[in-house]
């Protein structure tokens, strides 16, 4: 059960393992989507808060200080000390996270805070396995190289899974032992500052992580165009992620690894277990009120089972429960805010306009709210504004295809690439289609099935590089190669 | 904490087990000279049970020469139950073969963050069974134990098979696998530390064990099998035997349905060990056994440190290494300096009560060792080497023996090329370079070396040319649960440690399935 009643502690700027006001004196509101009130006031950092903030991180990276002296292993204990105290606060983190993003309580409970433990545990381990190699080159030399932390990353944050994001940013950095700048979305501050706060309790030394709620085009910009930040991870959408490859350029050339939006194809073959798929592709579209990068928002489904996949598709978004993310029995929340709201409503809208088929849904479900009805569109062109933009709400767009060549070319014929699923119990189909999909990852006979284990991240415009798995830690490396002379080399 | 740091600095200079991480610092607590036994039978499938034969045997405190207590001895109608519950684990479609790997690392780490837990007393047990230092089973021996279960446990889910680019119209990707069963044999001289070393990739990749603990020190290993039952392995995954060489040992090692051996000991038994798998089903064998390592002091090198670090090299844990460094060749013209200081260093340090807090040098493990070790001072003796001090036994009873050295020692002298495993250090004197990696190569063994110097390319060209698994550069026996370790030659064969020893524990099988068209 959600913690009743429950009193957001921390409100401020995260600097050095201390709280700041911010150098402006403004301060953000903080709303509760599910019912529009205002949660409490958060500090927002602005210019002068990230410089200070950077002025910290770089000290804590610099060489001798207690972080790049720490033995590896040793980042990995702090890890793993993190991960136990997120356990021990699991309940609040998870009340908070609901009372903030709108997300279903059991569903911040039960994924994203499991995510959460997860992934911290996971880079617990591999910080001391950070391994750099010894090389036979040619010549009388001795050659190695030494796998380092890149410096000050900067890293900026979505508001659709608030906490399991800090957790997928902030650990592959620190396990390779950089420091780090980290803003969160400015709708969703609030689990990101508990973390700050058992980040210092873990004893991370001060200055490795700084937490900076505030906006994008004043923060998030000040970050992006840092001339003392090494590198910079976003994930958000994909007009925002060009700004960001475009201020790096502008600035020092930093690193950029950019997650970014998709519009993702899931492939139905008659051959599969239809009601498996049918579930499974409603849940794929659905999970987080419609929020996910990876939403199978394109479901291609094969002619002869077409009308029976659309009609138990329909009955399905029917039988959805909206209502208080905190009570149980509850299937979806609230959209995140006023401006994402608008949008679902106008692309339903375009949907209308321009032809589909609307199945249910369509509309607000009440007035006053920032609640949309699950919404099923058939008979979906690939022209059509609801196939080809990113929604991100709960509208599932249903289209037929009639062969294997065709569906992959028009799975693929899109400037997104982050995931795809396909379904289907022949081998062939399912190891030709995957191998043929433009998706950093592909699913057959499931959806949305991640673990901390395995590498995400989009092909063409849903980003670059990899968050999770071993992959993870090569963005979050720079690799030196040490040369040196000797008298005599042998194998 | 002042206690700490006399006793650190004086049997521990620069272990690489205590880092000045404020996480790890801690004062020592006085010990319980008599910790209670809680378990001392056989350990299969999460149940403790009596031998089938109904024998015991006595393990004795090494300090007094007094029995702790009887020991159930297992042979070889254990073994088959404990293979047989091993095998039973290791089924396909069982919890432990279901079972995610980030759990298997879960349960590492439960069983790391119990031991800590349990730190003082298993420390005293272990002093009590094996005889070195208290201070250094709580802040060495424990502590390594648990990094190293640690590091492991981060190991489970990140052991990564590959896709595999072949020609032709395939897909093919391999599957790191567990091995099966493995038999598992360790020796008395880090009773704790060996079994940890074991248990933690052969879990970590999922396989059943059957371990077959030293008979001189069995206590601190069942205390822990007591742990792993706590923490939640399934029943079969983990079983322990203590027991004999010939009889339980030889079982293991012989058995049809141990799929992998893995034995820490003497070169001798290694060959026993090699031999057995070939008589029998031709089992995976990792061996990691004696040493005579060399310890090459130049010119250059900084002659406090040599000298200090040296003295550990050898008499560390009563000189009960496989890579103490047992022969210090030492350049001519620093050679009667070093002698001088190394003589004053050896009779500087405290032999006594391993539960006192100054002692630097506990009894030698058993009556066995004693008398052997006693043997080689009188042949080093008889074959002519000069005795600088110590030479004979230290204490009216237990197994104490003074900290020994010899100096004028030839390549050719029985102490210049067997196994000691006591407190007794060779000095040899050396001109050149080149002349000294071919004395220091000239032995069958191959486990470890070192070297000190200030020159960079004296330490390349060194550190090239030894055939030996580990080489120190201005440093003795520095280890991490992260880097190999393991020997040439007659030292062993694969490695421990790192992620070099996951390698130990798996099958590699590569799966290739016919697609229409393979595309990059």
């Amino acid at each position: 059960m959600p913690v009743p009643d429950l009193e957001v502690q921390y409100t401020k700027i995260f600097i050095d393992n201390e709280w700041h006001e911010s150098c402006s004196g403004r301060k953000m509101p903080v709303h509760n989507p599910a019912t529009g009130d205002l949660l409490c006031e958060v500090e927002e950092a602005d210019t002068e808060d990230v410089d200070k903030a950077v002025r910290s991180a770089r000290t804590a990276f610099q060489l001798g200080s207690p972080w790049r002296c720490m033995d590896a292993s040793d980042r990995g204990l702090l890890l793993n000390r993190l991960a136990d105290l997120v356990e021990r606060d699991r309940l609040r983190l998870a009340t908070l996270e609901a009372l903030d993003s709108g997300k279903i309580f059991l569903m911040a409970y039960f994924v994203d805070l499991m995510a959460t433990v997860k992934t911290l545990r996971y880079y617990g381990g591999w910080a001391d396995k950070v391994q750099g190699k010894t090389i036979p080159v040619d010549g009388e030399y001795f050659t190695y190289t030494r796998h380092e932390p890149i410096g000050v990353c900067g890293q900026i944050i979505p508001w659709n899974f608030p906490v399991m994001m800090f957790a997928w940013k902030i650990a592959p950095a620190l396990c390779c032992g950089n420091t780090v700048i980290i803003k969160p979305a400015e709708q969703t501050p609030l689990t990101a500052l508990h973390m700050a706060c058992l980040i210092k309790e873990a004893g991370f030394p001060p200055g490795v992580v700084n937490v900076l709620p505030g906006y994008g085009p004043t923060a998030g910009n000040a970050i992006a165009h840092h001339m003392d930040i090494d590198k910079i991870a976003f994930t958000g959408s994909t007009a925002v992620g060009k700004l960001v490859q475009k201020a790096a350029g502008d600035s020092n050339l930093k690193r950029v690894t950019l997650e970014l939006g998709g519009k993702n194809p899931n492939i139905v073959f008659a051959d599969c277990d239809l009601e498996y798929a049918v579930e499974q592709a409603h849940s794929g579209l659905f999970f987080n009120q419609g929020q996910c990068c990876l939403a199978g928002s394109r479901v291609f489904v094969e002619d002869s089972i077409y009308e029976e996949f659309v009609c138990r598709s329909a009955e399905k978004a029917r039988n959805k429960v909206l209502g208080n993310p905190l009570v149980p029995g509850v299937d979806q929340g609230p959209q995140i805010d006023q401006k994402q709201f608008d949008k679902i409503l106008e692309l339903i809208e375009s949907g209308k306009r321009e032809g589909a088929t609307l199945e249910c849904g369509g509309g607000p479900w009440d007035r006053n709210s920032l609640f949309i009805q699950p919404t099923v569109f058939s008979n979906v062109t690939d022209d059509m504004r609801i196939a080809k933009e990113e929604i991100f709400g709960p509208v599932q767009q249903i289209m037929r295809f009639h062969s294997v060549n065709e569906v992959i070319q028009r799975a693929n014929a899109t400037h997104y690439g982050l995931a795809a699923g396909v379904f289907t119990n022949d081998i062939d189909k399912a190891l030709t289609v995957s191998s043929a999909l433009q998706a950093g990852m592909v699913w057959v006979n499931c959806y949305n099935a991640m673990s901390t284990q395995c590498p995400f991240g989009g092909f063409k415009m849903s980003g670059n590089g990899r968050e999770l798995g071993e992959y993870a830690l090569q963005e979050y490396t720079e690799v030196k190669a040490v040369t040196i002379k000797i008298s005599q080399k042998n194998s | 904490s002042t206690m700490l740091r006399i006793v650190l600095s004086r049997t521990l200079p620069r272990i690489s087990g205590i880092s000045n991480c404020q996480y790890s610092a801690a004062a020592i607590p006085v010990p319980n000279a008599q910790p209670e036994v809680h378990y001392n039978k056989l350990f299969i499938n999460n149940e403790w049970q009596d031998a089938v034969s109904k024998r015991s045997f006595p393990t004795i405190n090494p300090a007094t020469g007094e029995v702790i207590c009887q020991v159930a001895e297992a042979d070889k109608a254990d073994v088959d139950k404990a293979v047989k519950a091993a095998r039973e684990a290791f089924r396909f479609g069982s919890p432990w073969r279901r079972m995610d790997a980030s759990d298997r690392g879960l349960l590492l780490s439960r069983l790391a963050d119990a031991i800590e837990r349990d730190t003082a007393y298993l420390a005293e047990l272990e002093t009590l069974d094996n005889g070195k230092p208290y201070a250094v089973s709580y802040s060495v021996d424990v502590p390594m134990v648990v990094k190293c279960l640690r590091y492991y446990a981060g190991w489970a889910d990140k052991w990564e098979g590959k896709t595999i680019p072949i020609d032709g119209d395939f897909f093919c990707y391999t599957r790191h696998e567990p091995i099966g069963v493995c038999g598992q044999i360790i020796p008395w001289n880090f009773p704790l530390l060996m079994q940890a070393w074991k248990l933690g990739p052969a879990l970590a990749t999922g396989n059943t064990v059957v371990m077959k603990v030293a008979e001189q020190t069995p206590l601190t290993a069942l205390y822990v099998a007591s742990l792993i039952k706590e923490v939640g392995f399934p029943p079969g995954v983990v079983n322990i035997l203590p027991g004999m060489g010939p009889s339980a040992g030889s079982a293991i090692t012989s058995h049809m349905d141990v799929d992998k051996v893995a034995f820490t000991g003497s070169t001798e038994v290694g060959h026993l060990i090699q031999q057995a798998s070939g008589s029998s089903n031709l089992k995976k064998v990792t061996l990691e056994l004696g040493g005579k390592s060399p310890n090459i002091i130049m010119s250059d090198a900084n002659m406090a440190e040599a000298v200090e670090q040296s003295h550990f090299a050898l008499f560390f844990n009563q000189g009960q290494c496989c890579c103490a460094g047992s022969r210090t060749y030492v350049q001519d013209t620093i050679y009667d300096e070093f002698m001088e200081r190394s003589v004053e260093r050896a009779k500087s340090r405290v032999v006594g009560d391993p539960f006192n807090m100054k002692t630097e040098q506990g009894p030698q493990v058993d009556e066995e060792q004693f008398k052997k070790i006693l043997g080689y001072i009188s042949s080093g003796k008889r074959e002519g080497a000069k005795l600088m001090c110590g030479g004979g036994v230290a204490a009216d009873r237990g197994y104490f023996i003074q900290p020994t050295i010899f100096g004028d020692v030839q390549d050719g002298m029985t102490i210049a090329r067997e196994e000691i495993f006591g407190p007794v250090m060779q000095i040899l004197k050396f001109k050149t370079l080149e002349e000294v990696v071919e004395r220091a190569n000239d032995t069958k063994y191959g486990l470890a070396a070192a070297v000190f110097t200030k020159d960079i390319d004296k330490a390349h060209y060194i550190s090239s040319g030894l055939r030996a698994g580990t080489v120190w550069i201005n440093c003795y026996d520095v280890f991490g649960a992260q880097a190999p370790f393991g020997g040439y030659k007659y030292s062993g064969n694969g490695r421990e440690l790192g992620e070099y020893g996951l390698d130990n524990y798996t099958e590699v099988k590569t799966v290739t399935i016919k697609v229409p068209q393979k595309n990059s």
